[in-house]
C-alpha cells in the first residue's frame, strides 16, 4: 500500500526527517509513536504531498508520489484526518461530509449518500447532529466528523494525526474501537499517536520516531514489551 | 498446517527486501548508539549508520568473527542493559574459549516464534509428541526446540541427551512421534535399537528433526530407513539465535533461511568477498530483529551456497544446502581442501561399511599423510583377507576421485571407533604445523 525508503523532508535549511524507511500493508494498523517534535506530523504531511520530499522515495500504491500534488494525492485514494480536527466549523456537519465526499462528486449522487450512512452508521451521534454547526460540537464529536469526512472519500489509505488530542479517555475509547473496526471492513489505517499505549493496543505494527530518525520497529505487541519503548514512551518505570 | 506464519514466509521478494531494510536500518543505529564495540568499529571506517540506504551497502561494515566475542567475554557486546536480559546462553565452546549470548523477553517469543517456523515446516503439529534430546543447558539447541515446540503446541519431552536405553524406553511408552536431536545421535539410537532387537516400524516416530552438526544426504536416508520417519535438517547458531535461523520443508530440498529476521551472505572465507550466485562458500549472518544480542556480519565459519529458485512447498525465502562443512574443519592434505563430509559421503555408498570414521592427519618426512579408519560389519573380519584388501582397495579408489587427493584407508570392527551423544569430533589432526 505505502512504501517509504530513506525519506528526508523538512522545511528550508530545517531538515525533520532523517531517512525515513517503513511501509504499510493493506488492511494493516501501523502506528507511528513519538515524542512531541519528533517529525510524525512532518512525515503524514510529507506523504500527503503537504511538504515537499527532499530525497528519497515515497511510493503508494506503486506510484511515486514525487512532485504529486495534495489534492491528486487524495484522489489517489490517500486521506489524513488532521491533528486538531479541522473541521469546517461555520458549515453544518452534513455539508463538512459532503465536503469530504468531493472526490466521489464526479460519479454518482447515490455513492455520497451511501457514504454518509456508513458514516452515519459507524458515528450515530452524526446523524443526529447532522444539521448542526461542526462549531457546536464537542471535541470528541469534531474528532468523530473529521475521521467521518475523511472516510466519505473511500480512502483506501486513512492516515490520522493524534486522533486522542485533548479528548477525556473514554471517548478515546469509542474513537480506537472505530478505528479498529475500521480495519475489520478491510481499511488500512496509518495512525501518529503520542498515546503509545492506546495505539500499540489496537495496531498490527508500530515504528518508534526520534528526533526524526525510526529507532525500533516491529510487532506492536513486542514494543509494547519493549523496555526502552516502556521507558520512553509508557511511563513505566522498571525499579 | 503447512505454514506457521504464511504471510511471512511467502512474502514477495520486494516487500522482504522493504522489511530488511527497515530493521537493517533500525539494527545499525541501536549498535551503533548502545554497542561501544560497533560504535568504535563503525567510527573507525567513518561509517556514519544515519546514512546506510540500501541492502547493498552491507558489505561496507566490518565482519564480526568469534575472537570479537571472546575480546568481549561476557557482557561487552549485549545492546541492553542485564536487568532486561531474560537468560543467557553460551557456546558450546568446541573450539576453544566459551561465548556469551543474551536474550530479552521480546527475543525469546521471536526465537519460539522461528523455531514455531522451522518445526511446522518438517512436519510436526501441536498433536505431536517430541522428544527433545539435544543437550539442555547453556546449549541453545534444547531449550531453542523446547520453546518453539510449546509454542507451536506439541506435547513435549524435555529428556535431554544421553542414557540412549531410556530414550528408547520413553520413546516407545510415551509414544513419541517426532526426535529432536544430532543426527549421529539419531543413528546411535537406531542401532541400539537394532541392537535390542525392537521392531522400529513398531514406533510411533513419524519426524526426526536433526541438526548441531554437518551431516549428508546418505545418512539422511539410512536414518530414514532405519528409523522409518522423515528426517529433516535444521541450522541455527548461538552467536546468532540458536536453532530457528533456517530448516528444511518436506521437500528436502535445502533449509528455508528465516530472512525476515536474518540477513545472510556467502562469502569466499579467503578473499572475502561474496561469492558468485550459488557458488560455495562462508555463511554470513546479521540478526534483523535482535534487541539484547545483535550481531552485525557474523561469519559463522559454516560452508553452504544459497538456493534462490523457488521451492515446491511455496515458500518464498531462499534456501542454503545443508552445511558442507567448517572452514575450520577443512582439511588441507597435500594443499588439497578436504571437507569430512565429502569422505563421509562415500563411506555411506560402499556396501559393507558403517558411517562411522575418523580422519588421521599425520605427517611423515614433511609429507602429509591422511589415513581414514572406517569400521566395517563384523562379518568381513571372518571372512577371508582378500575380501577386505578388496573394500580397502574400493574406498581408496572413490576416496581418490572424491577427494583429488589419495588417502590410507584402515578397517576397524564394528563400534570399536567411539560414539558421541553431541558434537562429534571426527578429525585427528597430529601434524604440528
Amino acid at each position: 500500500m505505502l512504501r517509504i525508503r530513506n525519506l528526508e523532508a523538512g522545511y528550508g535549511k530545517l531538515r525533520v526527517l532523517k531517512r525515513i524507511s517503513m511501509h504499510v500493508d493493506p488492511g494493516e494498523i501501523v502506528t507511528i509513536i513519538g515524542a512531541n517534535g519528533a517529525g510524525k506530523t512532518t512525515l503524514l504531511h510529507t506523504i500527503t504531498g503537504l511538504v515537499k520530499i527532499g530525497s528519497g522515495e515515497v511510493l503508494f500504491k506503486g506510484n511515486n508520489l514525487q512532485r504529486v500534488p495534495p489534492a491528486k494525492i487524495v484522489f489517489a485514494g490517500c486521506s489524513l484526518v488532521p491533528e486538531g480536527r479541522q473541521v469546517f466549523s461555520t458549515m453544518t456537519v452534513q455539508e463538512n461530509l459532503v465536503l469530504g465526499g468531493y472526490v466521489l462528486t464526479k460519479r454518482d449522487k447515490k455513492d455520497i449518500i451511501h457514504e454518509m450512512d456508513h458514516v452515519f452508521e459507524l458515528f450515530p451521534v452524526l446523524k443526529e447532529r447532522k444539521k448542526q454547526l461542526a462549531g457546536t460540537l464537542s471535541g470528541g464529536e469534531q474528532q468523530m466528523l473529521a475521521m467521518g469526512r475523511a472516510l466519505m472519500a473511500r480512502p483506501s489509505l486513512i492516515m490520522m494525526d493524534e486522533p486522542s488530542t485533548g479528548l477525556a479517555p473514554l471517548i478515546v475509547k469509542s474513537i480506537f474501537r472505530v478505528i479498529l473496526r475500521l480495519r475489520e471492513e478491510g481499511n488500512t489505517v496509518l495512525l501518529v499517536e503520542q498515546n503509545a499505549k492506546a495505539a500499540l493496543g489496537i495496531a498490527d505494527r508500530g515504528y518508534v520516531l526520534e528526533t526524526g530518525k525510526i529507532i525500533l520497529q516491529g510487532a506492536a505487541e513486542d514494543l509494547l514489551e519493549n523496555r526502552d519503548v516502556q521507558r520512553a514512551y509508557l511511563g513505566r518505570e522498571t525499579e | 498446517m503447512k505454514y506457521w506464519e504464511e504471510k511471512r514466509e511467502r512474502m514477495s521478494r520486494e516487500d522482504l527486501e522493504q522489511l530488511q531494510l527497515e530493521r537493517l536500518q533500525a539494527t545499525i543505529y541501536r549498535v551503533g548508539t548502545h554497542v561501544p564495540f560497533y560504535r568504535k568499529r563503525f567510527k573507525e571506517i567513518n561509517l556514519d549508520p544515519d546514512g546506510f540506504r540500501s541492502l547493498g551497502e552491507l558489505s561496507s561494515l566490518p565482519f564480526t568473527v568469534k575472537d570479537d566475542l571472546r575480546s568481549n567475554y561476557p557482557y561487552g557486546l549485549f545492546a541492553v542493559p542485564l536487568r532486561d536480559v531474560v537468560r543467557i546462553h553460551s557456546s558450546s565452546g568446541t573450539t576453544g574459549m566459551a561465548t556469551v549470548v543474551g536474550y530479552t523477553k521480546n527475543d525469546i517469543k521471536i526465537w519460539s516464534n522461528l523455531v514455531a517456523r522451522v518445526l511446522t515446516a518438517a512436519g510436526v503439529t501441536k498433536d505431536d509428541v517430541i522428544q527433545i534430546a539435544f543437550g539442555y543447558g547453556l546449549f541453545t539447541g534444547g531449550f531453542g526446540l523446547h520453546y518453539g515446540a510449546e509454542r507451536l503446541g506439541a506435547s513435549v519431552i524435555p529428556i535431554s541427551s544421553g542414557n540412549t536405553k531410556r530414550q528408547i524406553q520413553i520413546m516407545q511408552d510415551f509414544k513419541t512421534t517426532a526426535l529432536v536431536c544430532t543426527p549421529s545421535y539419531a543413528l546411535m539410537i537406531a542401532d541400539t535399537m537394532l541392537d535390542m532387537g525392537i521392531n522400529t516400524n513398531a514406533l510411533s516416530l513419524k519426524w526426526g528433526l536433526f541438526g548441531a552438526e554437518p551431516w549428508s544426504e546418505a545418512m539422511r536416508t539410512e536414518i530414514n530407513s532405519k528409523l522409518n520417519i522423515k528426517a529433516t535438517d535444521n541450522y541455527g547458531l548461538s552467536e546468532v539465535m540458536g536453532p530457528g535461523v533456517a530448516g528444511e520443508c518436506l521437500e528436502c530440498k535445502g533449509l528455508h533461511i528465516n530472512e525476515d529476521h536474518f540477513l545472510v551472505e556467502v562469502i569466499n572465507p579467503n578473499t572475502l568477498e561474496p561469492v558468485g550466485s550459488g557458488e560455495v562458500g562462508e555463511l554470513v549472518v546479521t540478526t534483523l530483529t535482535k534487541e539484547a544480542f545483535p550481531v552485525i556480519r557474523y561469519r559463522t565459519r559454516d560452508l553452504t551456497r544459497l538456493i534462490t529458485e523457488p521451492c515446491a512447498c511455496g515458500r518464498t525465502n531462499y534456501r542454503m544446502t545443508r552445511i558442507l562443512g567448517r572452514t575450520d574443519d577443512m582439511l588441507i592434505i597435500k594443499g588439497v581442501n578436504v571437507f569430512p563430509t565429502q569422505i563421509e559421503n562415500v563411506l555411506f555408498e560402499i556396501e559393507g561399511t558403517e558411517p562411522h570414521y575418523r580422519i588421521v592427519v599425520e605427517r611423515e618426512n614433511h609429507q602429509d599423510k591422511a589415513t581414514v579408519l572406517v569400521e566395517v560389519v563384523e562379518s568381513l573380519f571372518f571372512d577371508e583377507m582378500k575380501k577386505q584388501r578388496q573394500l580397502v582397495e574400493t574406498i581408496k579408489k572413490r576416496l581418490a576421485s572424491e577427494l583429488g587427493v589419495s588417502v590410507d584407508v584402515k578397517l576397524v570392527e564394528e563400534k570399536t571407533l567411539e560414539r558421541f551423544e553431541g558434537k562429534g569430533q571426527r578429525v585427528i589432526d597430529k601434524r604440528e604445523l
